[in-house]
């Protein structure tokens, strides 16, 4: 129905027969409600639990439903758990990300398929080598880096850029970019320059305006894991008027009600939940295409 | 960019028409590597420094202030750790565990999902839904689903008249509660590129299979999985490399030791030694210790995905 349909493991004509259609409805039905119990369920279960009343939200056995809306916990949430901030922060954080890695990386990429300079291939090749690197193996030197900077000697703790700079040294996006920008048909670049476009100029008026779809998964993706990240934040941003909204809800979440939690929990996931479901095409696209045939 | 200065001085231009070309030539490898800059910092600063100070740092250890080079000392301190063992043991757990889940039912659900001809759209963004949610969500509501008083799991295994669980709180079904939270958290991922892989092939195989009288499960073998191999085989060594560093879940769910040590992971004992006892030494070395075992694996996926392409 959504797509067009090609042969699977399953024949369309064995589906058509009596029988076939009988278990091939079953297991749509089955598929279909089991999904929606174990992945919408658990979301039901945070939304409605921010409704319910401190009581009723550790009851055993839980309610279904709310005995009794209190709509106000999500305010008493807001407010307790100083989610304007918390949610600010993580935005800040995760545009202020996006944008350095649009301007550094797509500079980067940019320099590297179509300049061409000399040493190219060797920084392509050391910035790939990063991805061998598992993330969790450099935590320790990176925060002993982002604490005193070398050369600078500045101490990037507490500050946006402890979490900005480190997310544009991103070796996927280079490749993802530059993989992009490589077929983009360098006649094109030569008639620019011919027409005496400098670099930037072709960069702005050529590749970029090409390049619309690969931008936009290397920007989802820039903004999501910020949004998502856990350890790094928490290193970086000690100060809670700093923290982003996993840290805090967190850190705060300590002799809070239960269904004060929950409450906070879904407030959070709402702008997520949005995000995705607005841009889930490209997610998904971005995911299959650039995610591994890479 | 020393060389590239070098290179103009060195080659005395002949011609005018000459040093006007080495002339452009330097010029556009200024630009590119201005362009480059950014960058080239960026990686320097919080990547390639980084990964040579955590060699560095592994053979060394800093006392009140005073670093020394001490050889192999924090390699033999954990070594005689007993948490070391028990978190090594700890993560292969998981990592086993969470590939028999995370591996197989994400495979199981992607075929499904591509023999279905309806729903498949809302089927997709469901099974993606909670990788997109932040982590902080998922994980704080399934510690309140484990509650072993008041959560929603063992009241449903109650209701059932099924025998109910410590979940968290017993160290023998810990590690289990962690895999099944971070298996719901990020089976999504893997689903669709399994799924893509399953749409990439061609109906005609199955189509020659049916022909040759090929019943369902011997399509599934001899078309299905011959076809989709390679992706399986490199998701799997991602998936390895993946689960060996995870944190957060048992972080946010046991709060990381975990009921007698059951859930303390790896990358959990490096967040230990590092910000809980100051040892960036021993954290450092604990951290190359685990570079080096996936750096095996890390190998073997370049080496699947050099067949790939």
């Amino acid at each position: 129905m959504d797509e067009p349909l090609t042969r699977t493991l399953i024949s369309q004509t064995q589906l058509n027969r009596p029988l076939g259609r009988l278990l091939y409805r079953t297991v749509l039905a089955l598929t279909v409600v089991g999904f929606t119990v174990v992945f919408l369920g658990p979301l039901y279960w945070l939304v409605t639990g921010g409704l319910k009343s401190t009581a009723e939200v550790i009851q055993n056995p839980p309610t279904l439903f709310p005995a009794e809306l209190h709509p106000e916990t999500y305010a008493t949430a807001w407010r307790q758990l100083g989610m304007s901030r918390l949610l600010f922060n993580t935005l800040y954080y995760a545009f202020g990300a996006l944008a350095f890695q649009l301007v550094f990386d797509v500079a980067a990429a940019y320099a590297l398929s179509k300049l061409r300079p000399v040493l190219g291939n060797l920084i392509l090749g050391m910035m790939l080598a990063t991805l061998m690197i598992p993330a969790a193996v450099l935590i320790v030197p990176q925060y002993l880096t982002v604490l005193d900077l070398p050369l600078l000697h500045v101490n990037l703790v507490d500050t946006p850029w402890a979490i900005w700079l480190p997310t544009v040294a991103n070796a996927f996006n280079i490749f993802l970019l530059k993989r992009f920008f490589d077929s983009i048909p360098e006649d094109l670049m030569a008639a620019a320059a011919i027409d005496g476009a400098t670099p930037t100029r072709a960069l702005w008026s050529i590749v970029l305006p090409m390049s619309r779809p690969i931008l936009g998964v290397v920007s989802i993706f820039a903004v999501v894991n910020v949004w998502k990240d856990f350890l790094w934040p928490m290193l970086v941003q000690p100060e809670p008027a700093n923290q982003t909204l996993n840290i805090g809800i967190k850190s705060l979440s300590m002799g809070v009600p239960q269904n004060v939690i929950i409450a906070a929990l879904a407030i959070a996931s709402v702008p997520t939940v949005v995000f995705f479901l607005i841009f889930q095409r490209n997610i998904m696209s971005g995911l299959t295409s650039g995610g591994l045939k890479g | 960019m020393a060389v590239i200065s070098v290179a103009g001085k060195a080659a005395r231009p002949t011609t005018h028409e000459g040093r006007d070309r080495r002339c452009r030539k330097v010029r556009q490898n200024l630009t590119a590597h201005g362009f480059l800059l950014g960058a080239l910092l960026c990686f320097g600063f919080f990547t390639w420094y980084p990964m040579v100070r955590e060699v560095v740092m592994s053979f060394q250890k800093t006392k009140r202030g005073r670093t020394s080079w001490v050889g192999l000392d924090n390699i033999d301190q954990l070594l005689q750790d007993p948490e070391f063992w028990q978190a090594w043991r700890n993560t292969l757990l998981f990592t086993l565990l969470a590939l028999v889940f995370g591996f197989a039912v994400p495979f199981f659900v992607a075929v499904l999902l591509n023999e279905l001809r309806h729903a498949k759209s809302y089927l997709r963004i469901l099974v993606y839904l909670p990788v997109m949610m932040p982590p902080v969500a998922s994980v704080l509501l399934f510690k309140y689903f484990y509650d072993p008083d008041f959560g929603l799991f063992n009241s449903i295994l109650h209701t059932l008249h099924l025998p109910t669980s410590a979940w968290l709180n017993s160290p023998d079904t810990a590690m289990v509660s962690v895999v099944i939270a971070s298996t719901w958290m990020n089976m999504g991922g893997a689903t669709l590129i399994y799924l893509a892989a399953l749409q990439g092939i061609p109906g005609e195989l199955y189509e020659a299979a049916e022909l040759d009288g090929a019943g369902l499960w011997r399509r599934v073998w001899h078309v299905t999985i011959p076809q989709t191999r390679l992706i399986l085989s490199l998701l799997l060594l991602l998936q390895v490399v993946a689960t060996m560093q995870v944190f957060v879940e048992p972080f946010l769910l046991t709060g990381g030791n975990g009921p007698q040590g059951s859930t303390t992971t790896v990358v959990y004992l490096v967040y230990q030694y590092a910000f809980n006892f100051n040892n960036y030494g021993a954290a450092s070395a604990l951290g190359l210790i685990m570079l080096v075992v996936l750096a095996g694996f890390s190998a073997l996926y370049v080496r699947q995905s050099r067949k790939a392409d």
